[in-house]
């Protein structure tokens, strides 16, 4: 994907961070996307995100498919480690890649048609392996880099910005990931970055696979009257009763328990995520009352956003596997080749 | 039903050949024969020809006996026993002139299966079993240990040598090991005391060999362990799926550790020095294969002919923005479906070539399993060197049979070659990293892994991009990283296992093949040189091929390439790559799905019209 390099002017002095970086070195290139996308909103949202949690650079590998969000990595952090893969294939990638090194931050881009299409069957069989990774869906609705075709996710009478309006059922990557057994699923709006960036640090602090569905309007395909994608549809049909606040483990922790329905969880590191506002009953922990939440309010055509469930006691891919902890990829070589003893003795077997 | 006193005695040189019903336990049965004859220090080999089922359909077992070592299949057998009903009038046919068929008498044979020149040997197994067992399953399954304790009498096996097979097979079910020895007796006393044992062919032991039984699969996983992998990406698949349970089996053996609990009380904990993935589909498993080879983990995956179909596109990908991986190929019939149980070696160009666009990668051809342990090895030291997917195409009759061969030894001083990579302090050292920059002479350029210091991240894409790792649409800095890889494919000729060559004096022709087909065609050679047809050997074991190959080809009027697909596919792609025109070569093709014989290469070049004349 072309890019171009951004300007780095140096500008009244920026905020530093724990390792004394501003948030120009969390940036990437610059954006070659149409101007007004949203994906360049999570791409902010992004660069803020591992900047405020002061993640050192180079242990980020940042992961993408094909399509207009996954050339998206190039833009953030461009001290990163970046892989843009073939069309839905992402996942497969990073699972490979966080098998063999568990000690980086992994984050996938993906986008509907990457993720809901041609590689709903890595997104889905990722999501069961619980593979230590953040996985943002870039979700506008259509195929943007071939100019305007209706994706997987777009709603029952979306209209095409050329054709007929849509009449098979949309996938939900939420609903998907309900039924696949994931541990953290999200819902953002690439218009609320306020709200997306709490929702991006509890990711990074989850242990295990951390779904996050952006809804992403594209301007120039699914931003017209009729998309379901659209600035305006989101605007006006937003739910956003599940707010989540994140506090690293490092801070000291005060979490008010007085308002009504706030409920907090302790992530696998240490740090704690706090729901408020939430609405009375609201347990993002029971995967059956989240469902018929999200179900409740698609039927009177209203998008729920928020951290929507989370389940932080499960195993996930590395800890199922045993894998040592400092990483396949540095065990030395000596204790992997059990020498020429071992076979010798392992020869009588085969006699 | 007499035995013909046949004069003739022929010591360990004959071949028997089972029919069984798939599922019925024939298989634990047969080779225990063919353990037991390998016991006795005499060169022999067992073919499987099993069909794609689990229950009720034909299966044939193949042992070979010879003490020359000419163990690829023989076509003529000297003694068959006919154990399938189903199949008694093909089985009954295919015996030699001369030959004998063994046949449970219990029920009685058609007489129109009866042939004069043959000799048939009947023995009343179910009568036996129903006697002598209680339980069905057992009156079932002991009627194969009964046969096979007539034919250890009838072939002068050493019964003692079965009987400690038996007792170091059922060490730990003293029920199950009483039932074989017991159903091993009853074959046995009843062809000793009803038939002329032994028959004319029979086996004698041999002196002690350094020689072990294994099977391509599992010397496969052995190798892989050897190398060092440690992240293994899967999909079940016929005839490849042994590879992974072996791998299973032996990380758990020698990767995992247990390490006790901190405080006492606490439970030990697990470390496994390894992952083993099974994945949703061959796409996911050859992906997760290049993360962990991006990594710099040895990375690998087993499969068969449609998991390479589905693979094609990431191994393009790998292959573009150099990622080492290892991808065995455990070759079956094809095309599509084909014949999962069937042996060919017809992924040749399909590996060579794999993915759309111009790509060519690394293949090595073991012929056998001690070189599927070798260059298992060798493999991922071709990936990690030339930073690019590394194929070891073995096929279903190496993978999944049973191989007599020396020994694997292991060399301690075996520092693997992983390739340049850069440490944080040669990046330190630099001004600046550029991926695909500063190639060496072998036009591989040094890479960094992920976690490594920023100066050495770098975006890794399939799209076209320039020296730098920058994307690009420009003509000559896209044809400049592309005409690098061809020359790095180039230079990894000098790296492969290189041809073995066996030259005779006088030879007029030459005979190249390729895996396989080795031992078929090392026989066939010897049987050309006894008609007085003298014939150089090549067996080619790496692509890209060496200066050798050309050569060879060139040095004689005529040169045959022998090999087990359709469309001559090595013949090919040795005329694509060396520039030897095509002509120079003639094919001697066997790809119905069974192993090779030394008579199809003999037939294939004395039937060659070139030889008659020239004999003439």
């Amino acid at each position: 994907m072309p890019s171009i390099v951004k300007p780095l002017i140096p500008l009244a002095p920026l905020a530093k961070n724990e390792l004394g970086l501003t948030i120009r070195d969390y940036e990437g290139a610059m954006s070659t996307l149409c101007a007004g996308c949203g994906h360049d909103s999570i791409t902010a949202a992004i660069t803020h995100t591992f900047w405020e949690l002061s993640t050192p650079p180079h242990t980020i590998a940042k992961l993408s498919g094909i399509g207009c969000s996954s050339k998206t990595p190039t833009y953030f952090v461009r001290g990163a480690h970046g892989f843009n893969s073939a069309h839905g294939r992402m996942a497969t990638i990073a699972t490979g890649a966080a098998a063999a090194n568990r000690e980086l931050t992994y984050i996938g881009i993906s986008g509907d048609g990457d993720s809901l299409s041609i590689g709903i069957g890595h997104l889905a069989h990722a999501i069961r392996r619980n593979v230590n990774m953040v996985y943002v869906i870039e979700n506008n609705g259509v195929y943007g880099l071939t100019k305007g075709q209706l994706s997987a996710s777009a709603d029952i009478g979306t209209r095409p910005k050329k054709g007929e309006a849509n009449v098979v059922a949309p996938i939900d990557p939420i609903m998907l990931g309900l039924a696949m057994g994931a541990t953290f699923l999200a819902r953002g709006f690439s218009g609320d970055k306020e709200q997306l960036i709490p929702i991006l640090k509890a990711a990074v602090a989850h242990n295990g696979l951390a779904l996050i569905d952006v809804i992403s309007p594209c301007v120039t395909f699914n931003d017209h009257e009729g998309s379901t994608k659209s600035y305006r549809f989101m605007r006006e049909h937003e739910v956003k009763e599940v707010v989540t606040d994140y506090v690293p483990v490092r801070e000291e922790i005060e979490v008010s328990l007085a308002g009504r329905g706030t409920r907090s969880v302790t992530m696998h590191d240490g740090s704690v995520l706090t729901f408020r506002t939430v609405p009375e009953g609201y347990d993002p922990t029971n995967r059956l009352k989240v469902e018929e939440y999200i179900r409740e309010h698609q039927r009177h055509g209203e998008v729920v956003t928020g951290l929507l469930y989370l389940d932080e006691s499960a195993h996930s891919m590395h800890e199922i596997n045993h894998t040592p902890s400092e990483g396949l990829n540095k065990v030395p070589y000596s204790a992997l080749c059990p020498g020429s003893a071992a076979l010798d003795d392992l020869m009588n077997d085969f006699r | 039903m007499t035995i013909d006193a046949a004069p003739t005695v022929r010591v360990n040189d004959f071949a028997i050949k089972l029919a069984n019903v798939n599922g019925t336990g024939s298989a634990s049965a047969n080779s225990l024969l063919m353990q037991a004859i390998f016991r006795m220090g005499i060169p022999v080999s067992g073919k499987n020809l099993f069909p794609s089922n689990i229950q009720g359909l034909p299966t044939w077992y193949e042992i070979r006996v010879n003490k020359s070592g000419y163990t690829a299949r023989a076509l003529e057998y000297d003694l068959m026993v006919a154990m399938n009903a189903q199949t008694y009038a093909e089985d009954i046919a295919a015996v030699r002139s001369g030959g004998y068929v063994l046949f449970d008498s219990s029920w009685p044979l058609d007489d129109d299966l009866v042939r004069d020149d043959v000799t048939f040997l009947g023995v009343p197994l179910a009568r036996l079993c129903l006697d002598n067992f209680t339980q069905p399953r057992e009156r079932i399954l002991m009627k194969n240990i009964a046969y096979a304790g007539a034919i250890v009498a009838l072939l002068g096996i050493d019964v003692n040598l079965v009987r400690a097979l038996l007792a170091e097979t059922f060490a730990r079910n003293e029920a199950l090991r009483d039932s074989n020895q017991k159903a091993l007796s009853l074959g046995y006393d009843f062809a000793l005391e009803t038939f002329d044992c032994p028959l004319p062919f029979r086996v004698e032991a041999m002196g002690a060999t350094d020689s072990i039984l294994i099977d391509g699969n599992t010397a496969t996983a052995l190798g892989a362990l050897y190398a060092g992998a440690t992240v293994a990406a899967w999909y079940p698949i016929t005839p490849a799926t042994a590879v992974m349970d072996n791998f299973t089996k032996l990380c758990a053996t020698y990767r995992r550790e247990v390490v006790a609990g901190e405080n006492e009380g606490d439970p030990p904990t697990v470390k496994n020095n390894y992952i083993i993935l099974q994945a949703e589909d061959e796409i996911a498993a050859i992906g997760m294969v290049l993360g962990g080879g991006w990594s710099g983990a040895r990375s690998f995956t087993s499969t068969s002919g449609p998991g390479i179909s589905l693979m094609n596109e990431l191994l393009g990908l790998a292959y573009y923005t150099e990622i080492p991986a290892v991808i065995v190929d455990v070759q079956r019939t094809g095309p599509s479906t084909g014949m999962p149980t069937r042996t060919q070696q017809a992924d040749l160009l399909l590996c060579a070539y794999a993915s759309h666009g111009d790509t060519k990668h690394i293949l090595t051809f073991p012929a056998n399993p001690a070189e599927c342990f070798e260059f298992a090895v060798a493999s991922f030291d071709l990936a990690e060197h030339f930073q690019t997917p590394v194929f070891m195409l073995l096929d279903l009759d190496i993978g999944m049979n049973d191989w007599v061969v020396p020994k694997l030894t292991w060399d301690d001083s075996f520092v693997p070659d992983r390739g340049r990579v850069l440490t944080d302090e040669d990046l330190a050292g630099m001004k600046e990293f550029f991926r695909y920059a500063h190639a060496d002479a072998e036009h591989v350029a040094a890479r960094t892994l992920p976690g490594s210091d920023s100066k050495g991240a770098y975006f890794i894409r399939g799209s076209g991009h320039d020296q730098f790792g920058r994307y690009t649409e420009n003509p000559a800095e896209y044809q400049e990283v592309v005409d690098r890889l061809k020359l790095k494919h180039a230079a990894a000729a000098a790296h492969v296992p290189p041809p073995v060559v066996v030259q005779r004096p006088g030879a007029s022709i030459g005979i190249i093949t390729i895996g396989g087909c080795d031992l078929a065609v090392r026989e066939a050679i010897d049987v050309l040189a006894d008609r007085g047809l003298p014939a150089d050997f090549m067996r080619v074991r790496g692509f890209p091929f060496v200066a050798d190959v050309r050569q060879f080809v060139e040095s004689y009027e005529h040169c045959f390439v022998v090999e087990q697909n359709r469309d001559g596919q090595l013949r090919s792609l040795i005329a694509i790559e060396t520039g030897v025109p095509i002509e120079r070569m003639h094919s001697i093709l066997a790809y119905g799905g069974f192993p090779l014989s030394a008579a199809q290469v003999v037939d294939g070049v004395i039937g060659h019209g070139v030889i008659v004349n020239q004999e003439n």
